[in-house]
């Protein structure tokens, strides 16, 4: 296939994911702030939510403060931030439109139909809540949607793998980022683990990635960090975990590399992570340093994705 | 202007016989049920993205044609001849260019000016002597057909570059089966569906004698900005064929090739739809980002056809259209079968003062405009509009033609105040290959919207309708 439609197919991926992911940590902050002060304390849960999104610097830049109002705005509907979830979806229909060739007629309804609904909701913003609410939904059932009809009518050849690859690569950046964030950033020093504020700060990364679920039915357990982050980190059952998205990009990789007859840098990069991810435990993990781990994970992750580009996408 | 030939209704009363059953049908459809299904048919239009990009307008950069709900019926008999005179008139435009950029009998026998040729800037020298593969120069053709009796079509314009619109027959036809199945029951109908195969055999037939195997076609866009996208990409997919931009392609050794996650990938035959000027930066506008540096090498080396060829422009320009029944005569040796419209140039002083002094009667058009941007219908003008153009004639006369504003056909179409009759062209889209010339049955019917209004371009208001030719 043409790489300009490879890279617009992961491309693609990535916007939705990243539009998802921006709504639930919206929606995820939004619950922690409506807690009364005394379980969350004095830390600005605003602050914390444009770190884990990664645009801090670019919004500091035009604003003296973060709160909600500022903060949603930015992160919804702001044309000035690249990544907010309005340009996710601005950027993944354009890509759609260049690729549309690529794409099943359901995947380009579900995009299109989203972009013609959210025309309105940018041109009248979201007053109350309510309509803030239901804009996060949407937002993350049109990714479910997407996502879906991907999974169900794509021809399983190098269209759906690129595409697949942009999904997990944005996702396990996604979840190592909203770790990174909440575990140096949010819990102050003085709050003693396992105190109320520990506990809302947990369940809200688990509910931003869409597994306080997940983690009890894994777990039998009361919330507790490092076993949030052997969740995230190592569990290979939960989709949204570093090590489950390396599976998933290992094996794209692998049936790219199958139907083209030839390996490269990228499988072999991705298949050092993930072996990686293997032998770790949770104890290396500490004593290694929780931020260290997850920040040597982001830069090799992103350095997969320059080589992803290098091979086939330009 | 005399009082317009309406395609459904004799003066009288009575209908015309294609169209009975529609009129049968529309008297049991209560004016809801249309309205209903008119809103329908935009929402699905909008929702599968059929829209169109209008330049310059920041309001909105993608629009919706507007879509009526009537079909536009022609009987088959009127098609069979229609058709037999589209045939004539683009073998004698692919004749005529061969002969330009070759021999040029026709200049010799004085049928038309040499200047007309030489000094029109759509002209291209680089096409001068160069073979096309299998001759053919205009694969695609879309040719603009009036009606304003009912004995005869006219031809207003001959598109021999890159004629647009023909994802709207096939959508048009689509979204009228989902709306209307009943009413299609009641027709027998002649389907448009084969277009994309016939389309995909046209351009395989004429790909380079340096093709091996089964050759390769590549539909070429300007890309997603570009007015006609959304029908770049539903040819393409149609086809089952890459959609490429410039930077999707390279070439080398004087071959093209296209950039594919597994290598480079050699490309037989382009589907263009980039302009003459911006198809290779080294040959024509060097600013150009939307083509191939090298693609012009390439075709002259015969390693790639281009469809349509490059230099079409001089056959479908507006100043060699008053020419068109002389050269089907001289190339052909028949009487053409469709009529052109009279046409006065401005560039003879004799025509030109015909209509200096007749210009509120007459529509001038430029040269080398299209899509009805720069030009004056006369009767539909201001004073001050008329003035300012006779100014602009004055100064260059050689840039414009003018003719007689035509009473366009009518169809009934959906207005607000109800079903009333709007003007209408068709254009059928004639397709060529190394052996033979089709049409599918019907073509785009577009419609003009606003009362009394003589344009039909989508750019200015305009909106289309399904076209159905009976199947008898």
């Amino acid at each position: 296939m043409l790489s300009r439609t490879a890279e617009n197919l992961y491309w693609l991926a990535r916007y939705v994911e990243r539009a998802e992911y921006l709504a639930r940590t919206i929606d995820a902050t939004l619950r922690v702030t409506a807690l009364p002060a005394a379980y969350i304390g004095k830390t600005n849960e605003w602050d914390s939510a444009l770190l884990t999104a990664g645009v801090a610097e670019s919004f500091y830049q035009t604003h003296e403060e973060a709160n909600e109002h500022n903060v949603v705005d930015y992160l919804s509907f702001s044309a000035d931030n690249p990544s907010s979830i309005r340009n996710c979806i601005e950027a993944a229909r354009l890509n759609s439109r260049s690729v549309r060739t690529a794409l099943t007629s359901e995947m380009w309804d579900t995009i299109n139909s989203a972009w013609i609904e959210l025309q309105e909701v940018w041109s009248k913003g979201t007053s109350t809540r309510e309509d803030l609410a239901k804009f996060l939904r949407f937002v993350q059932e049109t990714s479910l949607r997407f996502d879906g009809s991907a999974y169900r009518t794509m021809l399983r050849n190098d269209a759906y793998w690129f595409s697949r690859l942009g999904l997990h690569l944005e996702r396990a950046d996604n979840t190592a980022r909203i770790l990174d964030v909440k575990y140096h950033v949010l819990l102050p020093e003085e709050e003693h683990v396992g105190g109320p504020l520990d506990f809302y700060q947990w369940s809200s990364i688990l509910r931003s990635v869409s597994a306080l679920t997940a983690y009890h039915w894994v777990y039998r357990e009361t919330l507790k960090p490092w076993l949030v982050a052997d969740l995230l980190i190592l569990n290979g059952t939960l989709p949204r975990s570093l090590a489950s998205c390396y599976d998933n990009l290992v094996r794209n990789l692998d049936q790219i590399g199958v139907a083209y007859g030839r390996q490269g840098p990228a499988q072999r990069h991705a298949r050092g992570i993930r072996n990686r991810l293997e032998h770790s435990n949770m104890n290396d993990i500490f004593q290694h340093g929780v931020h260290e781990f997850i920040q040597e994970f982001i830069a090799d992750n992103s350095r997969l994705g320059e080589i992803i580009t290098k091979q086939y996408l330009i | 202007m005399a009082v317009a030939f309406d395609e459904m209704n004799i003066p009288g009363g009575d209908l015309r016989p294609a169209y009975q059953e529609l009129a049968r049908w529309l008297k049991e459809t209560p004016p809801e049920a249309l309205e209903y299904r008119r809103q329908e048919a935009e929402l699905l239009f909008r929702r599968i993205g059929i829209t169109f990009a209008v330049y310059g307008d920041s309001e909105s950069t993608e629009r919706l044609i507007p879509f009526d709900v009537i079909p536009r019926i022609m009987s088959g008999k009127e098609w069979t001849l229609l058709e037999k005179g589209l045939k004539q008139r683009v073998k004698a435009l692919n004749m005529f260019l061969r002969d330009i950029y070759h021999g040029r009998d026709i200049l010799r026998a004085e049928i038309v000016p040499d200047d007309l040729i030489f000094q029109n800037p759509v002209f291209r020298p680089e096409m001068n002597g160069q073979q096309v593969p299998h001759d053919v120069y205009v694969h695609i053709a879309g040719i603009d057909i009036v009606r304003v009796d009912a004995e005869d079509f006219i031809v207003l314009e001959d598109n021999a570059r890159t004629p647009s619109g023909v994802s709207y027959m096939l959508e048009n036809r689509e979204i009228m089966m989902r709306l209307f199945p009943d009413l299609f029951a009641r027709h027998r109908v002649a389907p448009v569906e084969r277009y994309p195969d016939e389309l995909l055999s046209a351009l395989r037939s004429v790909a380079p004698h340096s093709a091996s195997g089964e050759p390769t076609v590549a539909l070429l866009t300007p890309g997603v900005y570009n007015s006609a996208y959304y029908e770049h990409s539903f040819l393409a997919d149609k086809l089952g064929v890459e959609l490429v931009e410039g930077r999707d392609l390279i070439v080398k050794n004087n071959e093209v090739f296209m950039r594919t996650t597994e290598g480079l990938k050699r490309v037989d035959v382009i589907y263009r739809r980039v302009d003459d000027d911006f198809i290779d930066p080294l040959t024509f506008r060097p600013d150009s980002v939307l083509g191939v540096p090298g693609l012009m090498s390439a075709y002259a080396a015969g390693n790639i056809t281009l469809a349509n060829a490059v230099g079409t422009g001089i056959a479908d320009d507006k100043a060699i259209y008053s020419y068109m029944p002389d050269i089907v005569k001289f190339y052909l040796g028949e009487e053409p079968i469709l009529k052109n419209v009279p046409t006065w140039r401005c560039r003879e002083p004799k025509d030109l003062a015909y209509v200096l002094d007749n210009l509120s009667e007459l529509v001038v058009k430029e040269v080398h405009g299209s899509g009805g941007y720069g030009m004056l219908i006369g009767p539909a003008a201001t004073k001050a509009t008329i003035e300012a153009f006779r100014e602009k004639l004055k100064r260059e006369p050689e840039g414009f033609i003018a003719q007689p504003t035509l009473a366009l056909s009518t169809c009934p179409t959906c207005t607000a105040s109800g079903l009333a009759p709007r003007h209408v062209d068709l254009r059928p889209f004639v397709l060529t290959g190394s052996k033979s010339t089709t049409i599918v049955p019907g073509g785009l019917t577009r419609v003009a919207l606003k009362e009394g209004s003589l344009v039909v371009n989508s750019s200015q208001g305009g909106g289309t309708k399904d076209t159905w030719i009976l199947d008898e």
